[in-house]
């Protein structure tokens, strides 16, 4: 993985966010609160497939060896996924899904905006067509966040709860490091360092308006750009690349 | 791809059996009310739980969904679904009924708010305009080349 390009590992990063949220948000359906949400949280999930198999493809393109979306998002082991842990935490309730979902939304929507901007086409390309579903994605989130927030005082004690539960995955976001730093001086990237203010004056003013707190979480979780990661990405990993290990080239 | 439970057109398929449905203490006039309940036209609703303003809910209202195909056309009812308020509606109706381009633009209405002409009425309602073949323009000559006529 060190051979790894850094452009190639940099799309690789992104494109991994998105499909281990695409997989945990699929888990929802057919077990949503209601029909219309399972829906909503499907449509959101496609969204993000979409970007991870654009991510991905470019990947492997500028990798170079031959690897295509699905080598990558099918024959790789835990210890080569290189997203962030925030999105392979477990689903928990509907809160904590919620809660995962403003703060990972309003992230992609700072990252995004910038990333048109990228002196690299294909990623200036596709950060321009992601840049308004994830708008939608926020402001999906932020909604359920304001009335589950500002609703009965179970609705906001899971709120809540949800908020606390996702807090200490929140820091390695804006964790930079050098592929971040190399490639923004070329602006190709965007360095995630830069994208925590404006997030937080995002998030804090639902956050005030939905009556919660923001969380004062005592660990932070590291190291899922390097490939360390929670037990729980092993599980979804083998529930998503069953069927194409077990069945090698198959489509339908 | 996920199975679509949506694409029959109606998203009514979690609707609880209230027992008021069945209380011989609702009156005669509830159960005469009759609303666009369900996208199905005209059916009765005394104890199907529709908008009721005021008081937790134990299930979401039921909103009406219109959608504008594109411009210039009127805005065609497409189906409903249940959301606790106008704003989610209003997405809802946008993931449900308008993620493969369906449509430009989206109304959604509370169901409780149609007013439906009844079955029993449709004789009375309708029958009247079968015979009066004259009200229909067919007895011009359509020149030739004119086609949206």
């Amino acid at each position: 993985m060190s051979e790894m390009p850094a452009l190639a590992m940099y799309a690789l990063r992104l494109g991994d966010d998105a499909l281990v949220l695409s997989h945990r948000l699929g888990e929802w359906i057919s077990v949503a609160p209601a029909i219309e949400e399972d829906i909503a949280l499907g449509n959101i999930g496609l969204d993000l497939i979409g970007q991870a198999r654009a991510l991905l493809t470019y990947a492997g393109e500028v990798e170079g060896a031959g690897r295509t979306e699905d080598d990558l998002a099918y024959l790789r082991g835990e210890r080569d996924y290189l997203n962030v842990q925030l999105v392979e935490v477990p689903n928990g309730d509907f809160g904590a899904t919620i809660a995962r979902q403003l703060v990972f939304s309003t992230y992609q929507l700072e990252l995004y905006e910038r990333l048109q901007g990228s002196a690299d086409p294909t990623l200036a390309g596709v950060a321009g067509k992601a840049v308004k579903e994830v708008a939608y994605h926020r402001e999906h989130a932020a909604l359920w966040v304001l009335r589950l927030g500002d609703g009965t005082e179970e609705s906001h004690r899971r709120m809540q709860t949800g908020l606390d539960t996702m807090w200490p995955y929140v820091a390695e976001l804006f964790e930079g490091d050098e592929v971040d730093r190399s490639l923004s001086t070329e602006r190709i990237a965007v360095d995630p360092a830069g994208l925590r203010d404006p997030w937080w004056s995002s998030v804090s003013s639902v956050l005030a308006e939905a009556t919660l707190d923001e969380p004062a979480p005592r660990w932070r979780a590291r190291g899922g750009r390097r490939g360390i990661h929670t037990e729980s990405l092993g599980f979804l990993l083998a529930e998503m690349q069953h069927l194409h290990r077990s069945h090698p080239g198959a489509s339908w | 791809m996920p199975a679509d439970p949506a694409s029959n057109g109606t998203t009514d398929g979690r609707e609880t059996n209230d027992p008021a449905s069945t209380d011989p203490a609702s009156t005669d006039q509830d159960r005469l009310q009759m609303h666009a309940e369900g996208g199905h036209g005209a059916v009765p609703t005394a104890g199907v739980p529709i908008h009721e303003p005021g008081g937790p809910a134990r299930d979401w209202p039921l909103w009406e969904v219109f959608v504008r195909a594109r411009r210039g056309l009127s805005h065609s009812h497409v189906g409903s679904l249940h959301a606790p308020d106008a704003t989610m509606a209003l997405r809802n109706a946008r993931d449900v009924y308008t993620r493969r381009q369906e449509g430009v633009s989206l109304w959604v209405v509370p169901a409780g708010m149609i007013t439906a002409s009844s079955p029993d009425e449709k004789d009375s309602f309708f029958d009247p305009a079968a015979d009066k073949v004259y009200r229909h323009p067919t007895f011009y000559d359509v020149p030739e080349g004119v086609d949206h006529l």
